[in-house]
């Protein structure tokens, strides 16, 4: 008593130390934030801070109580406030948020995948809420979150008319192929196939139109087809192992080729977060107006944010305006969440299921739908954004809510991945055999 | 397409660690009873191919641990979780005399791991691995800034560790190579202690004047952590190896200005003219020479230069006098230096003294001279370019057997850091401290 604060808060930052193990780490692995030599008892923030690549912020916090040691373990204490609350090791991560006065409507994308994500892990004193910027924490240490894997190989795609990115892993190979497409935002986005090269798929991260300019995208569905031979041919890759991996309109095009292409044979397809509501004989060009215009079903919530999930409800009837999956041979594994707001994927789940048990191909379909996951099903960690900004200035709400999504994004990306191992890499059972 | 090759599924984790973490190597989704080689592979930054290999049998599950799982042959046996590291060497027909130090530390080293069917000791390059994965292997953790130090007529790198600190210091010193080597301090900067890696036998000022330095060089490193915005001036620790060790020892005791927390010596010696510069204990081991003997294949064994251990005080350092703990490392079967017998003299000094209580010895039965952070190879004799006016090289014999070796390199670091750690974070409880103020 008598000291001054400074004296005290300088024994403290002499000491404090926080990790986090592996301080690299792939962006779909866990780590373990611990902090140790605080005084026992003593209330702190944990909290992460990231600029994007954009220069925007975002952050997340908890706040914790130290034990009796005088130490912090964020995979195994509880946030008792924060961002997320609960015994949460990965909270820190998938419960970031911009930090307060960015931009509205910010989605957080990896554009380039060979430098990690930087985020810093801090610690400060007491439970604080908010203007970590204004305050020294007691320590911090910067952890690395990448989605490329050593030795993946990163080779740009401009042959044939196609354009994309293949990652190939490391190794002689051969490797199973995958075509990777994603959704109605365009562009070339690179990091799921980058993560999935990581785990031992040759995977191609197709661009097929600019981004932003869905409505005069005029490719023929001919080029999803060479794109995906793109990867058949490549001398690293298994031919008959070849699969699709589609989200929101690309999960429609992997279904798509899945049922009507004569000339690629899937072995497999995960869809997240799609459907299989096309008007047949519909080109895609057609499909893709059809996809970018607004109809009088358009809802906008209270925030002025567009809901399109009722555009296409109920469901219609007319197998004209469905997608024949009757036809559908590989297995498919559809990944939803319960509280998409952008598209009726339960809905359109039900259907396919319903459509598939007709036709006899029930036992082909896999189908996990999640409570509160709204439709932007991503690998895990990354943060929720229940409504982003999608072309120009239209923000779109894509519903869930942050924990149940992040729970949806961990567990479905798990399932993927066995789903994966399943059906491209030929697992041998040793208990089967006997 | 062998069918075959595309079912195994080899993965190291973390793919990405620091250079004194831990990995684990797993195989799976072979045959249970399948014989296969895992098999390492670097090219250091000389351009040398260097490998190391082992022979393993899948369990009943159809796969390998190597963190588990005995290795039945190859350049290690038993179960050696780190044995792909440790026991990395040169490939057959390279140079002889090899020793593997990575001097740029912004960038990992890269090991390809693969899986290899049968049991094979050669011929690695003419076959196809069942699969294969590359490993960063990275001295620098996220957020560690280096930093050139010139001033002062330093030829120095600091190493800050992430974050805003203030952080502890450390002054670290290698041997009589020379050079800046930095790969220590980088670690060390990983491990939260702001450490700088100084090069004090061949640095600018040396090349320019000719003239070798002396306390005022080792003082004004010292003056440039204590007076660092995030460096904790009363927390400055100082860490040397071989010669180092000479060097740390005088200044713990007889430097007016240097005021170290505790200090590490690894495989050196106390022995030395008290009196005197620091290029005169140079000179002082060679007008020795003449007791330089030499092993079977003509490696150079210096350890009797300072033997027997002097009884004439004015020979070895006062350790009676030393205020803060030191910490000795030293290998039983070190060849170039007398190591544990002056780590016994300093013993006995210290007991005689008083201060006994400030020391902590770890001896290493059958560990040798190059006793440094762990999961590298160590080389029982390598070629050694002497620091002098006329530069020969030799080859040195350093000793140590390379299980042993690699036992000590991991204990001691461990231990080194728990040293550390205790003495330059610890010290005043801040948890009583602080509450007391609560």
């Amino acid at each position: 008593e008598g000291a001054p604060v400074s004296l005290v808060r300088a024994r403290w930052l002499q000491s404090v130390v926080i990790s986090v193990t592996p301080s690299r780490a792939l962006v779909d692995e866990t780590f373990r934030v611990a902090v140790q030599n605080l005084p026992p008892g003593s209330p702190v923030t944990l909290h992460s801070l990231h600029r994007s690549e954009d220069e925007d912020l975002w952050e997340a916090f908890g706040h914790y109580v130290s034990d009796s040691r005088g130490t912090v373990s964020v995979a195994d204490d509880f946030s008792f406030g924060g961002t997320y609350t609960g015994k949460e090791a990965m909270g820190l991560l998938w419960s970031m948020s911009p930090v307060p006065g960015s931009r509205e409507g910010l989605r957080l994308r990896k554009k380039n995948v060979c430098i990690p994500q930087l985020v810093n892990i801090s610690v400060y004193g007491g439970h604080v809420e908010e203007g970590f910027g204004e305050r020294l924490p007691l320590a911090s240490t910067l952890t690395e979150r990448w989605h490329l894997g050593p030795g993946v190989r990163r080779i740009e795609i401009s042959e044939r008319g196609v354009r994309g990115t293949l990652f190939i892993p490391p190794g002689p190979g051969p490797f199973p192929g995958m075509l990777d497409m994603w959704g109605g935002g365009g562009g070339l986005l690179e990091y799921r196939s980058a993560l999935l090269a990581s785990h031992g798929y040759a995977s191609l991260a197709l661009e097929y139109f600019t981004a932003g300019e869905l409505k005069s995208a005029d490719k023929e569905f001919s080029y999803f087809e060479t794109a995906f031979n793109i990867v058949r041919e490549h001398p690293q890759v298994i031919p008959d192992r070849v699969g699709l991996f589609g989200l929101s309109l690309g999960s429609l095009m992997a279904s798509y080729l899945a049922a009507e292409s004569s000339v690629i044979e899937p072995r497999c397809c995960v869809c997240v977060s799609g459907g299989h509501l096309y008007p047949r004989g519909a080109n895609l060009q057609q499909l893709f107006r059809a996809y970018s215009s607004h109809s009088h079903k358009l809802r906008v919530d209270e925030h002025n944010r567009e809901i399109w999930r009722s555009i296409n409800l109920p469901i219609p009837e007319d197998l004209s305006q469905k997608l024949d999956v009757g036809k559908i041979n590989c297995p498919m594994l559809l990944v939803n969440g319960i509280d998409d707001q952008n598209w009726p994927t339960v809905e359109c789940a039900e259907d396919m299921a319903h459509m598939m048990r007709a036709a006899g191909k029930e036992h082909l379909l896999t189908r996990i739908e999640y409570p509160d996951a709204g439709h932007l099903i991503e690998p895990p960690y990354s943060p929720h954004s229940r409504a982003t900004k999608f072309i120009k200035d239209v923000i779109l709400l894509w519903g869930g809510q942050t924990k149940p999504h992040a729970d949806a994004q961990e567990d479905s990306w798990r399932n993927i991945l066995a789903f994966l191992q399943k059906h491209l890499y030929c697992t041998q059972n040793p208990k089967a055999k006997m | 397409m062998d069918r075959k090759r595309c079912c195994v599924k080899l993965s190291v984790h973390p793919s990405r660690g620091l250079m004194d973490e831990k990995f684990t190597v797993l195989v799976q989704n072979v045959l249970p009873g399948f014989q296969l080689t895992v098999y390492a592979f670097y090219k250091c930054e000389g351009g040398y191919s260097w490998e190391a290999f082992a022979h393993y049998t899948a369990s009943a599950t159809g796969a390998v641990n190597v963190s588990e799982d005995p290795s039945r042959g190859g350049t290690y046996s038993g179960v050696e979780p780190m044995g792909l590291m440790w026991s990395l060497r040169p490939v057959p027909g390279s140079k002889s005399g090899l020793r593997m130090r990575k001097m740029n530390v912004q960038t990992p080293m890269e090991v390809t791991i693969s899986v290899y069917q049968g049991h094979l000791t050669e011929g690695f390059v003419d076959q196809v691995p069942l699969a294969a994965v590359v490993v960063e292997r990275w001295y620098m953790a996220p957020g560690v800034r280096r930093i050139p130090i010139t001033e002062g007529g330093l030829t120095a790198t600091l190493f800050l560790p992430s974050g805003p600190g203030p952080f502890p210091g450390l002054l670290d010193l290698w041997g009589g190579g020379g050079k800046l080597v930095e790969y220590r301090a980088a670690l060390l900067a990983s491990h939260g202690i702001a450490a700088m890696a100084l090069d004090y036998l061949t640095p600018q000022i040396t090349k320019e004047t000719g003239k070798m330095v002396d306390y005022e060089y080792f003082e004004a490193a010292y003056r440039v952590l204590e007076q660092h915005p995030q460096i904790l001036g009363s927390r400055i620790a100082m860490l040397g190896l071989s010669f180092g060790t000479s060097v740390t020892l005088r200044m713990a005791v007889y430097s007016q200005v240097i005021k170290l927390r505790c200090a590490v010596c690894i495989s050196g010696s106390h022995v030395q003219p008290i009196d005197g510069s620091v290029a005169q204990i140079m000179t002082s081991f060679n007008d020795n020479a003449d007791k330089t003997r030499f092993n079977e294949e003509q490696h150079v064994i210096w350890r009797d230069l300072l033997m027997p251990i002097p009884t004439d005080a004015s020979l070895k350092v006062d350790v009676g006098r030393l205020r803060c703990p030191l910490l000795l490392v030293v290998g039983e079967d070190d060849q170039n230096w007398p190591s544990y017998e002056s780590a016994m003299d300093m013993k006995e000094m210290m007991q005689r003294a008083g201060n006994e209580h400030l020391l902590t010895v770890l001896s290493y039965p059958n560990a040798g001279h190059l006793i440094e952070p762990p999961f590298t190879p160590s080389a029982r004799a390598s070629a050694f370019k002497t620091i002098s006016n006329t530069p020969q090289t030799v080859m040195v014999l350093w000793g140590g057997e390379p299980v042993a070796h690699s036992v000590a390199q991991e204990d001691s670091w461990r231990k080194t850091l728990v040293f550390l750690r205790v003495n330059l974070y610890g010290g005043s409880q801040p948890g009583a401290a602080a509450s007391s103020h609560l």
